[in-house]
């Protein structure tokens, strides 16, 4: 029995002598004190959890009617979308919802960038944050295996063999990830176990870990102050404000407008011109012919123009496997003290506006066939995403920054 | 736990071995769930050689024989295509394939048994995708492969060139004439 437990009667206190409900509830949402000051950029990490959940419930409505074996995959996929009831709208929602999970999860990590909520301490956050990340592309990749149409297919083969690049033992490592000498039906198996059980647990187990280094530390804010500095006399931070009901409701909003664009992208342009689900994948696979233009679903993009700017394989696959070390890596390559971009140099800012315009960049020339013009855009766009982070290690150190106020503003 | 008369040294001893113990154990145990992931008896069975009629093969013509899975070109090349041959040498990137895998009969310029036909596996030796067969010979491109992923080039005799993300010529499977119009792709044989 905990101490401060005030519902001691009824069921509520039934539970809570043997659970602590309450304890929880007011812990993680009553009473988790949240900084007042949180803007637009705060909704989406409420909006990743939504995502996850409409991932979670149509993919699990997804698996009732679907094939996983190299035959009949295509087609199962195929009798989803006509002659299952609603069964194109469940698998619209999950499409649909695959990309607005990186769109809103891109988007909460550029929060994360401008107001320093990866620094100390902060840090675990971050990493947690980063493996959630990794582990969304291990998802989308295998995921969009399963459709089984040529731009799944080679897809697939062009990611495995990116580890055929390992020296020594790249060759059976791919032979491994197989489980035969081409992407074949042992492949497909094998990724739908991964795709609809394993890596679904490690994301779940990921979120509440995240969750968890958050309350535990606190949130962060525009401000990039720490609101814990002050505090009434009851020990509540001054500036703080109680996730529930401030945030809840807040969020719902957010939640609102989110579905409201949400819906439209499902119902009006699924296939969002062949960036959401990929015209050659309209085509079931066939392994002796590669579409004449291949490129990966929009979130990985940027990382494929990586890839493709550098001429050589093992180098080309190093580049790109560095870009998201980087990221893991920022909170020790910001040697800064001041947060919030409210508060540090020009300089900070002007690298944020290289680092957007060299993602995006190569987000763009990603999705595109190769040119020799395209390839040293591609390179320009690739020192840039890099020497934001050489650049951010080098000014941060000495960085002349604003006066960070004591309490939020 | 600890008490004063404890023997920390036997503990630590204790705590060390059933560490090692459990580490062995599941080390062990992770070996049939790994090796669940090699290619299965089935599979490897699927390997095996196949044979391919070329004898209705025109010069200029490609087919695809299906081995192991993968696609399995059998060109037959014209005059003008063998004739490309030694003048792109200087532009490729191993141009006498000593870095390249083929069997031993078919290290040689036209990396085959016989120089008219070219029995080479379609995958591009950078990550997997199918090139198509350029049969064009232009002022630009002196026909071979071309891979439309990611850019990269071959000759006629599968041999990548320079300056492109592949970095092996593409691989000339174990193959043999069973006759004059019959291969078979996936064995060594005699001829």
């Amino acid at each position: 029995m905990s101490e401060n437990n005030n519902n001691s009667n009824g069921l509520l206190g039934w539970i809570d002598a043997r659970f602590p409900l309450t304890k929880m509830f007011e812990e993680h949402l009553s009473k988790y004190y949240a900084p007042k000051n949180f803007n637009f950029w705060y909704f989406f990490g409420s909006l990743a959890l939504l995502v996850l959940v409409i991932q979670i419930v149509t993919g699990i409505f997804l698996t009732m009617h679907y094939k996983p074996d190299g035959d009949l995959a295509f087609s199962s996929v195929e009798y989803i979308m006509r002659d299952v009831d609603w069964g194109w709208l469940i698998r619209y929602l999950h499409s649909t919802g695959a990309s607005a999970f990186f769109i809103v999860v891109y988007l909460h990590m550029f929060r994360a960038l401008i107001y320093g909520s990866y620094q100390k301490p902060r840090e675990l956050i971050w990493l947690f944050g980063m493996f959630i990340f990794l582990a969304l592309m291990a998802e989308a990749f295998m995921g969009y295996l399963l459709p089984w149409g040529q731009m799944s297919y080679w897809g697939a083969q062009v990611i495995i063999s990116l580890f055929g690049a390992v020296p020594v033992v790249g060759d059976d490592l791919t032979l491994w990830i197989r489980g035969d000498f081409v992407v074949s039906d042992a492949t497909l198996n094998r990724f739908f176990a991964l795709h609809v059980v394993a890596v679904p647990i490690v994301l779940l187990m990921l979120v509440v870990m995240h969750i968890i280094a958050l309350h535990e530390v606190g949130s962060n804010n525009p401000d990039g102050v720490e609101i814990k500095k002050n505090k009434d006399a009851n020990g509540i931070p001054l500036d703080g404000i109680p996730f529930h009901p401030y945030y809840s409701v807040k969020d719902l909003v957010g939640v609102v407008v989110f579905l409201i664009l949400f819906s439209v992208v499902v119902f009006f342009m699924p296939e969002m011109g062949g960036y959401f689900l990929e015209h050659a994948n309209f085509v079931p696979a066939n392994q002796f012919k590669t579409p004449e233009h291949i490129a990966p679903v929009w979130y990985f993009t940027p990382f494929y123009a990586i890839l493709r700017a550098i001429p050589d394989k093992l180098l080309g696959v190093i580049a790109m496997f560095s870009a998201i070390i980087f990221l893991f890596l920022l909170p020790w390559i910001d040697r800064g003290k001041v947060k919030s971009v409210r508060y540090r140099s020009t300089t900070f800012k002007w690298l944020l506006v290289m680092l957007v315009v060299s993602f995006l960049g190569l987000g763009y020339l990603g999705a595109l066939p190769v040119s020799p013009i395209r390839t040293t855009f591609s390179q320009i766009f690739s020192v840039g995403y890099f020497g934001f982070f050489v650049l951010l290690w080098w000014i941060s150190k000495n960085e002349v920054t604003k006066p960070v106020p004591e309490r939020v503003q | 736990m600890s008490s004063d008369d404890a023997d920390n040294n036997r503990r630590r001893f204790l705590t060390a071995a059933t560490v090692v113990v459990g580490a062995v154990g599941t080390a062990a145990v992770a070996v049939p769930f790994l090796g669940s992931w090699s290619p299965s008896a089935r599979a490897r069975t699927a390997g095996a050689p196949v044979q391919a009629d070329i004898s209705k093969l025109e010069p200029g013509q490609q087919i695809i024989v299906k081995w192991r899975g993968k696609p399995v070109w059998v060109v037959r090349r014209d005059k003008a295509a063998l004739a490309t041959l030694p003048k792109v040498e200087d532009q490729l990137r191993d141009p006498e394939s000593k870095d390249s895998v083929q069997p031993e009969y078919a290290t040689n310029e036209y990396r085959s048994r016989k120089p008219e036909y070219l029995i080479i596996v379609g995958i591009c030796t950078h990550l997997g995708c199918s090139p198509t067969y350029q049969r064009e010979i232009t002022a630009d491109f002196q026909g071979g492969f071309f891979c439309p992923c990611h850019g990269s080039k071959f000759d006629f005799a599968g041999r990548v060139y320079q300056g492109v993300p592949a970095p092996l010529n593409l691989v000339v499977p174990p193959h043999y004439y069973v006759s004059d119009g019959v291969i078979r792709i996936g064995e060594d044989g005699v001829a």
